[in-house]
Order: C-alpha cells, then structure tokens, then sequence
C-alpha cells in the first residue's frame, strides 16, 4: 500500500481504511497480532486482514461486517486525526487544478497543519515530482513527518520546521506552485515568490476571512504577481430518498358512478417518488481560494 | 537547485505547438502554424511571430495581422485622473460628454494609435471624466481597455486553461461540464500517475486529456469510445509529448458485452470489418485458412475485384485496366495494414480490460450514464473509486438506486458543486457571478468486493423498504 501507488493485498504494516458504514470510516495501522475494536466486534489484523485483498468483507467477532478500503487521499481526509483545522476534498481538488500539479511538480505549502492537503499533493505529483512543506509548530511537523514516512511517501516531501512568514521556504527558485493555508498569508508572499521558478508559476492561499483576502491580493499585485482570482466553491450533496406524497381524496366522483364497478377502484393514497434533499444544515463556507500567476521574472 | 539558462530552450514556443491565446478572460485553443491567419476577439493575425518567444508572452498586434512582443509595461499613470469627484449629483447624461465622434474614434485606430493613447484621448475629450468618482473613472478605464486592447497572450495549455476555455466558448460540446467539476472528478477519481484508467466521455477529449495530465505518461487509460472512433480533439489541445500517447488505449463500447461474456475474439479479423463483408466472405473467413494467414477480409475482398476485373478482361490486354487493379491492390494493401493496426490496439485494450483490475473509471456523456455506469463498473477492482459526471441530475438518481440494489458499492454520493467568484478590490469587494447550476451533477463512489451468498437477498432490501411500511402504516 502506499497513498500514490495501488496495491491489491493488505500487507503488515499498511493503512487501510475500515468502513463501517455511511459516513462512518476508520483508518488502522495494520500489524501482525494487533486487534482493533469496532462497534460490530474486533477485528483481527493478522487473520481478518494481512494477505486479504482491498475491498473485502471483514466478518467481526459479533458477526457484524465492515468494508476494508484502500487508503486515498480523499478517505484520508476524512478519517484523518486532527491536529488542526484541516482542508477538505472540494477546496483541494479546485487548489490542484488551479494550481496545474501533475506529475512532476514541485510544490511549496505552508503551514502543513494535519497533513490534509499534502497527501492529496503527494498523490499528485508522484513519482518525479516534490514538496516541501513547512510548518512552524514543531510537534505537528514531526507528527507529519513521521505519518509521511507511515505512509511510504517520505521521499517525495521535506518538511521544515520553520516559520514562513520569516524565513520562508527553505528552498528559492525551484516550485511550480505555492499553497499558503496561514492566519496571515501576505507576509509570505514573498517568500512564495522568492521559491518560485524563474519560469513563473502558480500561487494559492486560502483563507476565512475576507479582510485576509484583501490583504493578500494586495500583496499580491504589490510583488508583480497576475491573473489574481478569488473563488469560493462549495458542495451540495444531494440525500437520495424515496417520498411518498398522499393524495387528496376529493371524495367519489359523481361522473364516474356511471360504471357500476367503478367504486371499487380506489384511488391511491399516496404516491412515491424518487428525489433528492438538500441537507437541513450543510457547509455555507470554508474559505476563500485566492489565486494567481507569477510571470516569468 | 536553481534553473539554468538552457531550460529556457522547452520554454519557448516552437512551430508546430499547440498554445492557448488569451485576452482578458477569453481564450482560445490554436496551433501554430506558418502564414495562418487566425481570428480572435474579431481581430485576425498571423502567430507567425510568436515562433522562439517565451510561452506566456503577451503580444500587441500590429497592422497586417502582425505580431510584436509587448515592451515592458509603462504603468498606467498617464490615464490616472488627477481630480475626482465625490458623487454623481451634477452629472447629466445628455450624450453630449464625449467630444470624439465615432468616426474620430476609427481615425485615431487607423493611425495605429496604441489602445492606451486611445484611452487617453478619450478620458481627455470626457467632459465628464474629471466629475466621476475615482472609482468610476477606474471602471471607465477598465471598459474603455477592454474595447480598445489590442494585445494577446500566448500560453502553454494546461488542463485548468483549457477547461475555462470550453466551458466558456462551447459549453455543449462538453455537456456543460464546469472546470470546478471537473476538478472535483479527477480528484475523486484519484487519478494519479501509474494507475489504469478507464474514460468513458463525449466532451471532446478535455475529459481525457485532463485525466492523460494528471497522469503524467506514467500507467494506461484506455478510453472507451461509442460510434466509429474515439474523439480527441480536445487531447489534441493539450500538445502532450509524444510518449504520453503510448499510455492511451482505445476500446470500442460495442464490444463490452462480448468482452464481459468472454466471446470476443480479438485474434480473428477486424469485427467490423467482417460485419461488412459479404455472406461469401464471412463464410470464407470463418473457414481455417490453409494458405498462411494471409487471407484476410482484405485480401478476399481483392480477390473478388480480381476475379471481376478478370472475367471482363477477357477480349485483350488492357494497360489502363492493370494500373487500376495495381492501385485497387496497393490501396487493399494499405488498408489492410490499417486493420491489422486497429485489430492490434483492440487486442491490447481487451488484455488491459480482461484483468477486470482497473484502478479508476470516469464517465462524462451525453448518453444515460446508468447503462454505461453498471457495464463498465465491472472491469474495476474492488476498493476503486468512481466518478460519474451527468448533466441532469435524475439519471444520477437512477444510477444510485440501482447501485444501491446491486450491491458491490460503498461512500455512494450524489453531489454538484457551487462556484462563486469575486471581486477583491479597495473598497469595492464583492461577489462578481453566481455560478449555482449548470455545472452538473456527480455521482462518485467505491467499489468493493462483490458478497456472492449475500447478493440474491440484498436485491429487494436496502433503502426504501421501511419507510414505505411506515407510511402505509399510518395510512391505513
């Protein structure tokens, strides 16, 4: 297993992810002799899952079942712990596009936090590309670090302990593309303009607050930088569900008494319908995306 | 660690390549090619010029249709008001504030006048210029350039360029596919490099050529085509290296049921081609070939010709007659070769699809993604993720009942996306266009392994069993 790569059978050693049901997911660290703990019973590493392929039905000790997943970006996201806030799969699959990764790429992020985005951009520019990620708080970079290694990525990111806004990347002249996720983004501007590639590139921040967008385009348009955009982009899932409107009884219809047997027929009660719902509560905003082109210097 | 000088070599734009041109939020997808003209933003020119400047290069067009790389910009102070007014309490719109006429306008254009200067001429024959906010003068500006500018941009294509060039040219062509959807498919989709993909779309290639991007040349997506051949215009525009095109495959959608039914034979003659042959030649065909293995539907084909132009032959030699049959021969010939092409490229997609082991599936088209979804589904792995684009939602609704009853499937999600930009400007920030709709629906999910004791009772299970009993419940 690797989060760039796609193995058939679970080993020891790897993460998989247990599904449990809708919306429910665990990642575990597969280990020949652990165990671990479902509501539908334990699940037994060395049996239940090392030599089994992704994908198949773990019966648990209380007969319940689960799902075994291979590991993704987009199933990390969601089971991921949480260190901070963190990015999710709407935000970053627009940041990837804008920001053109691809295999290859070489990519700067600041500040790692939880390690949302960096797996999804691992996955991405794999297996000739590089990040170099850097987050000042230094028991969430060794944490990241370490999962990096975890999940046999570690040869495709550097993270530096550092604080960005003072002393930027650690690497000048060498990134595609710079993703910025911190409370005040135009300090680094540039700084992500200083990593870049002569050649130019792409930049991204993204923040809450609209006074912080400001800022940033600001700095943005002060350091030469183009086609500066700001977007927000969010989702709407749609529940899937079966509804059953009742039917209004008007009472017998006098017209129709012309058929003796006519009375006989009832009209339905009610009516089902295939549609879908919108959530009662759903996301309304997760921040504001900020793009733009650095011309070649 | 720094780039050396000689990169700029890959940097710089070659005949040949295929470019995006830019102006504004307009682009459009061009190659280029000597002494063609090319119309964009109702201005023709020639990229001839274009050849060895640096990709992303802006260009002003000269007279003739000709290119010049853009100086370095002046700053726009010159048409920086030095007065402002406050508000708009003592302008009158008597459509007398321009002193230009419209045909002062076309002669300072025909002087070759610099979009810029026309700008300056125009905010200095404004008798309202100098009352204007300076927030209105700016607005007055930014229309004024727009009508005025005179300047393209070249760019290397990129699947986040071209994606907003077709849904802002040729929405249709794409079913209305929005860029911020198609970014939530790859990623949905996990496209990576080195897995085996399978696309099935009628969005003129942007689908797969974005899917080819992400993929870097590294693994194989094997395109799954309906009709007569695979459409890839929108490849084209991507102006991928030529070893990008050795990971794509092609496999004709007709073939999937005998495929899945283990009864196609990719080692015999093109079925198409057999398909058209006549029942004598099929016959033929059908029987073992003693003489080698030359006699393809082709070669029968000749054959026949031969015989024909034979038996017509008969009151004397002819030269005219030979000539023909000499190019009937070779033009066979090449067909044939083309055939054993396509019966290859057939074997090869068949052998990649055979294993049943791909590692994603993406489909965006015109037709119902149900029938296509539930056939294609089949050649995944388990634990793969799946994205189904639809312009509609309904059929995704379709899609989702019948997975949910077939079993085999989990993270089922029914979803579109909204898309807000704004404008981020001093005092003047706002949300610049709703975008809510006409983007599509996505219906994504995960395969997993298919329980075979489970399957016969899950068929009428699952979701709406228990409500409809609690409604007939109440009910009666």
């Amino acid at each position: 297993m690797s989060f760039v790569e796609y193995s058939d059978l679970i080993q020891d050693g790897d993460v998989a992810i247990v599904y449990l049901g809708h919306e429910s997911m665990m990642p575990v660290k597969v280990q020949q002799g652990a165990q671990t703990q479902t509501r539908y019973g334990v699940i037994r590493h060395s049996s239940d899952l090392i030599g089994q392929r992704y994908g198949s039905k773990v019966t648990c000790s209380k007969g319940g079942w689960v799902y075994v997943l291979h590991p993704t970006p987009e199933l990390w996201t969601v089971t991921l712990p949480h260190r901070t806030q963190i990015l999710y799969t709407t935000d970053i699959a627009t940041i990837t596009m804008m920001l053109e990764l691809k295999p290859g790429s070489v990519v700067c992020e600041s500040g790692t936090g939880s390690g949302s985005l960096s797996h999804a951009i691992l996955r991405s520019i794999a297996p000739s590309g590089h990040l170099h990620t850097v987050e000042f708080h230094q028991q969430r970079a060794e944490k990241a670090a370490e999962e990096f290694k975890e999940h046999h990525v570690d040869r495709l990111v550097t993270v530096r302990n550092q604080d960005v806004c003072k002393d930027g990347f650690g690497v000048t002249g060498v990134a595609d593309a710079v993703f910025l996720d911190i409370p005040s983004p135009w300090e680094a501007v540039g700084h992500a303009k200083a990593a870049m590639k002569r050649q130019g590139g792409r930049v991204s921040s993204f923040s809450p607050c609209i006074e912080q967008v400001q800022r940033t385009c600001e700095a943005l348009a002060d350091q030469g930088f183009e086609e500066i955009s700001t977007l927000e982009v969010l989702l709407r899932v749609h529940d899937v569900r079966t509804v059953y409107l009742p039917m209004p009884d008007f009472g017998p219809d006098p017209s129709s008494q012309t058929r003796p047997d006519a009375a006989e027929i009832k009209p339905p009660t009610s009516v089902a319908l295939k549609t879908t719902t919108l959530p009662r509560e759903t996301q309304g905003h997760t921040g504001y995306l900020t793009f733009a082109t650095k011309p070649r210097t | 660690m720094a780039d050396n000088v000689e990169d700029d070599s890959l940097d710089r734009i070659k005949g040949g390549d295929y470019v995006v041109l830019k102006r504004g939020d307009i682009f459009k997808a061009v190659q280029i090619q000597p002494k063609k003209k090319v119309i964009f933003e109702k201005q023709w020119f020639f990229l001839d010029n274009s050849v060895g400047q640096l990709h992303g290069s802006t260009f002003e067009i000269a007279s003739g249709g000709i290119l010049q790389p853009q100086k370095p910009k002046d700053t726009e102070s010159s048409t920086d008001a030095k007065e402002a007014g406050t508000d708009n309490r003592n302008i009158v719109d008597d459509g007398k504030s321009q002193k230009l006429t419209r045909d002062d306008i076309e002669n300072l254009k025909e002087q070759g006048l610099k979009d810029q200067e026309i700008i300056q001429q125009l905010v200095e024959n404004s008798s309202t210029f100098s009352g204007k906010t300076k927030y209105a003068q700016a607005k007055y500006i930014n229309k004024k350039k727009k009508k005025y500018e005179n300047t393209v941009t070249i760019l290397k294509p990129s699947c986040r360029i071209l994606a907003m060039m077709y849904h802002g040219r040729e929405p249709g062509k794409i079913c209305h596919l929005r860029y911020d959807m198609l970014a939530q498919m790859l990623t949905l989709a996990n496209i990576h490099a080195g897995s085996k993909v399978l696309v099935f779309e009628t969005c003129a290639g942007l689908v797969l050529g974005s899917v080819m991007e992400r993929m870097g040349g590294y693994g194989s997506v094997i395109q799954m085509y309906p009709g007569g051949g695979p459409v890839r215009a929108g490849v084209e525009s991507f102006g991928f290296p030529a070893h990008f095109h050795d990971m794509l495959h092609e496999f004709p959608i007709c073939h999937v049921n005998a495929l899945l039914a283990g009864t196609l034979d990719t080692t015999a003659k093109d079925p198409d081609a057999v398909s058209n042959q006549s029942d004598m030649a099929a016959e033929e065909e059908q029987n073992p070939p003693k003489a080698e293995q030359t006699s393809s539907p082709e070669e029968i084909k000749t054959e026949e010709i031969k015989m024909e132009t034979n038996s017509g032959a008969d009151d004397g030699y002819d030269p005219a007659k030979e000539e023909r049959e000499k190019r009937i021969e070779a033009k066979a010939q090449e067909k044939k070769v083309k055939q054993e092409e396509k019966r290859k490229k057939l074997a090869s997609a068949a052998a990649l699809l055979e294993g049943r082991n791909a590692d994603g599936l993406v489909i965006a088209s015109r037709f119902h993604p149900c029938p296509v979804l539930m056939g294609l589904i089949k050649f995944l792995s388990p634990s793969r993720p799946f994205v189904v684009y639809s312009q509609y939602k309904e059929p995704l609704i379709e899609c989702y009942t019948k997975l949910k009853e077939l079993g085999g499937t989990v993270n089922l999600r029914l979803a579109d996306t909204w898309l807000r930009h704004y404008q981020v400007l001093p005092n003047r920030t706002h949300p610049l266009l709703l975008m809510s709709g006409g983007g599509g629906y996505l219906l994504s999910g995960t395969t997993v392994a298919v329980d075979r004791s489970n399957r016969a009772g899950s068929q009428r299970a699952e979701e709406p069993a228990p409500k409809r009993l609690k409604v007939e419940d109440t009910d009666g």
